[in-house]
């Protein structure tokens, strides 16, 4: 079963880790790149993506095409990232989510097959 | 039908649907489709037994007719149609197959009002209608929280195995609170409101069961003793016309002794394992009272104890005002009153915080500001039962 674990920054988590010392920051990063290498065999993509203000976002439910500065959603949260994992279960994909090190939220979504 | 004829058809529907729809489940691999096939025999069940009495062999009564219902169901869908067909009576059970569909239903990827459907419909064997009944929601709303919860099951891949015994405990857990849920909401209904008092006995039914089933853990040990001590008051909190009688003026003769001795026998072997925990300390301060001759013989002293523990162990303003309760039997209604006002911001959309102010503003005196409180309390409650309560303390002031 195949999921996207999509991670979800806070404007406050992105303002901490822009506040951490050099060092501190290289920790954090060093334990995501713990944790992509614990569960190497189960990634089949990882991506991150570059910040929020460089989002632009086409709408498509009006008459012409209207392009707007920023995410689609407008808040405080803003996917910075994903991986696409193969797993057995939900439970596996939970657990691996549980245990990751970076931002403070992680969705989980099935792919279509 | 008679009342008692009612509860025994519950009783046999309880004890078998949930058996069936774990051996179900785990033959056939495929939760909706058994969860279905369960539903249709408990419904065809419900349906006959009235009429013909409950059979001999509840059980092979109901595998014989979900099987059948099974067969001619899933003649499209080869797979799942040749497992079952290859089913015969009896079929054997394997000890963790309630469990795993238990903590199944109560999986942490579902929402908790789909958990709560799902454990009574799949686990207890009550119909959708039972269900919105006893919840006082439409059946309709019931129905879309199942058919979501079991296409998430499916879609997202909710598996259907026991989880490692690190994640064991938390999936328990969440097992505890949906029986936690189902003990306040048949807690507060009225005498004449026999579906809610039906709701009391699934959740002491499914507490009993999931301790049989994890007997070494002390919290849910507490949490069944829990649900015991509060059955055993049952007779003693309503009047005959279904009126809420407060603690202090129930008719303790009433009480069943025989179940008090036996939860808190029950707590006192849970403690012994030295894990204590939110249910057990609830337990612990409902023994308390149990255990009291009258009012006036109350630990208070002891429950405000219990109080700071739990207090320590699951922080909530809610138990912070239910130790403001029993503060001022200790230290008197002002100490009390300071203490419920530190969470005053955080319960004020909470109907018992209001009716305890008002108790307290009452007792130091200020009958103005109290009977203010209680119409604020009133306002917030849509228990008939709470209502009543409140409407006649303010009929007296």
């Amino acid at each position: 079963m195949k999921y996207v674990l999509m991670f979800v920054e806070t404007e406050q988590y992105a303002a901490e880790l822009e506040a951490m010392a050099p060092d501190d920051r290289d920790r954090a990063y060093a334990l995501v790149g713990r944790w992509m290498d614990e569960h190497a065999d189960k990634i089949r993509e990882h991506r991150k993506l570059m910040p929020a203000h460089t989002a632009t976002t086409v709408r498509l439910d009006r008459a012409t095409p209207v392009v707007t500065d920023g995410p689609f959603v407008e808040g405080k949260e803003v996917v910075s990232g994903f991986v696409e994992v193969d797993v057995a279960d939900l439970d596996e994909a939970l657990g691996m989510a549980r245990s990751w090190p970076g931002c403070p939220t992680v969705e989980i979504r099935p792919l279509e097959s | 039908m008679t009342d008692p004829a009612r509860d025994e058809l519950a009783r046999a529907v309880r004890e078998h649907a949930g058996r069936l729809a774990a051996v179900l489940v785990r033959l056939i691999g495929d939760f909706a489709t058994a969860e279905d096939l369960v539903q249709d025999a408990v419904l065809t069940a419900l349906q006959r037994w009235p009429v013909e009495g409950v059979p001999d062999r509840p059980d092979a009564w109901l595998f014989t007719v979900a099987r059948n219902r099974g067969l001619d169901l899933l003649r499209r869908e080869g797979n799942h149609r040749a497992k079952l067909a290859q089913l015969q009576w009896p079929v054997r059970t394997e000890p963790d197959d309630r469990l795993r569909l238990i903590v199944t239903c109560c999986h942490p990827a579902l929402p908790r009002a789909a958990q709560v459907a799902l454990t009574l419909r799949v686990v207890c064997g009550l119909t959708t209608a039972q269900i919105a009944r006893a919840f006082l929601v439409p059946e309709s709303t019931v129905a879309q929280r199942i058919t979501r919860a079991k296409r998430k099951i499916a879609d997202a891949a909710i598996p259907y195995r026991l989880p490692a015994d690190e994640d064991l405990t938390s999936r328990i857990g969440e097992v505890r609170t949906v029986i936690y849920l189902l003990l306040n909401e048949g807690y507060l209904a009225t005498a004449d409101h026999a579906h809610s008092h039906r709701l009391v006995e699934d959740a002491a039914w499914l507490a009993a069961l999931l301790h049989e089933l994890v007997p070494d853990d002390p919290e849910t040990a507490g949490l069944l003793a829990l649900v015991r001590l509060h059955r055993a008051r049952t007779g003693a909190r309503f009047t005959s016309e279904g009126r809420i009688v407060v603690l202090a003026d129930q008719d303790r003769s009433q009480w069943d002794q025989t179940a008090i001795a036996e939860a808190t026998a029950l707590l006192a072997r849970a403690a012994g394992r030295r894990a204590p925990g939110p249910y057990q300390l609830q337990a612990a301060i409902v023994a308390c009272h149990a255990e009291a001759a009258d009012w006036a013989s109350t630990d208070w002293e002891q429950i405000v104890l219990l109080y700071d523990m739990l207090l320590h162990l699951a922080p909530s303003p809610v138990v912070r005002l239910h130790r403001g309760i029993a503060l001022r039997y200790t230290k008197g209604p002002r100490a009390a009153l300071a203490e419920v006002d530190t969470i005053a911001d955080d319960l004020e959309g909470h109907h018992l915080l209001h009716a305890t102010r008002a108790e307290l503003l009452r007792a130091l005196g200020d009958a103005r500001a109290a009977e203010a409180a209680d119409e604020r309390a009133l306002a917030l409650t849509a228990n008939p039962a709470e209502r009543t309560l409140l409407q006649e303390r303010l009929h007296w002031t």
